[in-house]
């Protein structure tokens, strides 16, 4: 009874603070602080409680620049037994399909030495937020797919099962998946940890492994932008949000207040009564 | 006079192998349903289907994939969105869905028939299955799409979508490969008018598919209709920390009600422990996209606005007047929210014509005057 987990994890930019230049209309990266996407830290903790419950090991894989390696100190710090970052410049540009051709390859590697059971992903990154690493990964590694898991009900090792709980727009279903699998959690999933003083010790003496291209034998053509089908043609902001009618309640009364609103909104498509 | 044939020969390698078959380059919708339910973003897209294939000057068509159970029937409501072609691949491995073996069963069917475009829902189906078929299919997949055109030089598909939290949009190609897919946001594109007259075409294919599959169903909860989905919502009513506590939502459930939405809350009242997770928008919750979002007692932290910014219309309801929610909100009500909302009730209640009346979103008009009020 133990269990091999691989949580993928991702630095991305704060994209509360991400804006586009006016003059250049290119994307401001200066200054800009980089986070763990929020919903990786969850399917961490997944990993990680799978692990306290029935033994094994939890490796967390990453790619990105050098820089990223803080993003996986951060993840030792929880208890994540080892750290691997995929660097180097070949895989700079990748869309969702050539990230999981090289996470795909550094996860065969890994599976060598001590063979995977689970990859376990965040439901989307913030910035890019598509959800589609997980799924890549899944078909790449002809694990089962099992994406937006709201609960785990059960790892069963040794008949090889997973039961989970996956949200729907319409509702909830109960999936049972054969081990290997590749999941995605949402943020209800579970509730994340603090790190523990001691894990966090521990974590400063551990190392992060940097991988490169030729380290996983990734054809160099499948790698980031060449090996990325999609193109970014154009970006450009939003139609920005202004300040609009602010109406206050005590100036006249809630009453009219809210008959004003009212009047604004139907003349903004809302439609009422018999016409609706 | 190179620059023009550049420009042709790109054309024809992006509308694929038009003429020698002539189902190659074909506008695809994927019809996502539970039994004989199809979700209502398959006909939205199904619309959107017959304009892009128009201006390729290829068809529209849908893909129905299941047991075969409701296929002829959900076939039948295709051709009346406007399919002209229904392609039907029935297997009892279909349903309910699994990831894997309705990928296999698409991807088999991409191979016989060279769609050049594949439209499906960005649902959490619509998103898993088109993840595995891209990568199956070694093509460029474009979540979360909210405009779509075809280029009118080079005939690809030009795809938008918001990124970073809809603090940048951004439009997305992918040239050089077939077929083009894309998932594309539920609510985003008017439902067009049924033809019940119309007429189509219903191919049948019989996938090979194993009997027994890596994921199997265990049970089907449907959403209760008081803890609805926030995805796909017209209209949401989110409540924060000026709640006070958990019983005060029971106002926001009332007002939800009377709009015909459901409710939501920030991380604050989540955290607090008064809303389930499930109902938290945000950055760290749910990203959602309503014609209308009422922010009750939410003093709008920029990680709740990263969740609701794409709404077309914010109302706003905080005692304070510096809330920074006011400064995106179309319109704002300062004042105590115990005594506003009880009164947005009445309103509402007083306009409505008598016991019954509905109350609905104009989209397109919301849309519309959404772009006027951003001039």
């Amino acid at each position: 009874m133990s269990v091999h987990s691989v949580v993928c994890v991702k630095q991305v930019p704060d994209t509360t603070q991400v804006r586009i230049d006016p003059e250049t209309g290119s994307l401001i990266r200066q200054g800009i602080p980089s986070v763990i996407n929020p919903f990786d830290l969850h399917a961490v903790e997944a990993a990680l409680h799978l692990r306290d419950e029935q033994g094994g090991r939890v490796t967390a894989l990453s790619m990105g620049p050098p820089q990223a390696e803080e993003t996986l100190r951060k993840v030792l710090g929880f208890g994540v037994d080892r750290a691997v970052l995929l660097s180097d410049r070949a895989f700079a540009g990748a869309d969702t399909l050539a990230t999981t051709f090289a996470l795909a390859a550094a996860i065969r590697k890994i599976s060598e030495e001590d063979p995977v059971d689970l990859v376990i992903c965040g439901k989307q990154s913030i910035d890019g937020d598509t959800g589609q690493v997980g799924p890549g990964l899944a078909r790449r590694l002809g694990m089962s797919q099992v994406t937006y898991i709201c609960g785990l009900e059960d790892l069963d090792s040794e008949a090889g099962l997973i039961r989970a709980w996956r949200q729907l727009e319409s509702g909830r279903e109960l999936l049972e998946a054969k081990l290997p699998a590749a999941l995605t959690v949402t943020e209800v999933c579970n509730r994340i940890r603090y790190a523990s003083l001691p894990d966090l010790i521990a974590a400063a003496g551990k190392p992060v492994e940097v991988w490169s291209a030729g380290d996983i034998g990734a054809e160099r053509s499948r790698l980031g932008l060449k090996g990325s089908p999609t193109r970014v043609n154009k970006i450009f902001a939003p139609p920005a949000r202004k300040r609009g009618e602010i109406f206050s309640a005590a100036d006249s009364s809630p009453a009219a207040a809210a008959a004003t609103v009212m009047d604004r909104l139907q003349d903004r498509g809302l439609k009422m009564g018999r016409s609706a | 006079m190179a620059g023009t044939r550049n420009n042709k020969k790109k054309e024809s390698s992006a509308a694929g192998k038009a003429g020698a078959d002539s189902n190659t380059g074909d506008v695809w919708v994927v019809i996502e349903h539970e039994g004989d339910l199809a979700a209502r973003v398959s006909w939205e897209l199904m619309g959107e289907a017959r304009r892009l294939a128009a201006d390729l000057g290829t068809q529209p068509a849908a893909v129905v994939l299941g047991d075969g159970e409701n296929s002829g029937q959900l076939a039948e409501q295709a051709i009346s969105y406007g399919a002209a072609i229904v392609y039907i691949a029935a297997h009892a491995a279909l349903s309910p869905f699994t990831a894997e073996p309705q990928s296999r069963a698409l991807a088999g069917l991409v191979g016989k028939y060279s769609p050049g475009i594949i439209l499906l829902g960005a649902t959490t189906r619509g998103r898993d299955l088109a993840s595995a078929v891209a990568t199956d299919l070694e093509t460029g997949l474009t979540a979360d799409c909210t405009s779509l055109e075809i280029d009118p030089g080079t005939k690809l598909l030009r795809q938008t979508r918001p990124a970073f939290g809809g603090n940048i949009m951004a439009t997305i190609i992918s040239p050089g490969h077939l077929p083009q897919m894309a998932t594309v946001r539920p609510g985003v594109f008017p439902i067009a008018k049924a033809d019940a007259g119309a007429t189509g075409k219903v191919v049948t294919y019989r996938p090979r598919l194993a009997a027994v599959q890596p994921v199997r169903r265990l049970h089907y909860l449907p959403e209760l209709e008081d803890e609805a989905s926030l995805q796909g919502a017209d209209v949401i009513v989110s409540g924060g920390r000026g709640m006070h506590q958990a019983r005060n939502f029971s106002l926001l459930e009332d007002l939800a009600r009377e709009l015909g939405g459901v409710v939501g809350a920030s991380r604050g009242a989540v955290d607090a422990g008064w809303v389930s997770a499930r109902r938290q928008v945000g950055q760290t919750g749910q990203t959602v996209r309503p014609v209308l979002y009422v922010a009750v007692g939410i003093s709008g932290a920029i990680q709740h606005l990263a969740g609701m910014q794409q709404a077309d219309i914010v109302l706003a309801i905080n005692n304070d007047p510096t809330a920074p929610i006011f400064n995106i909100a179309d319109f704002g009500i300062v004042g105590d929210l115990f005594e506003v909302v009880p009164a947005l009730i009445t309103e509402i209640k007083k306009r409505k014509d008598g016991a019954g009346a509905g109350i609905v979103f104009d989209r397109v008009v919301a849309e519309q005057t959404r772009k006027e009020a951003a001039k």
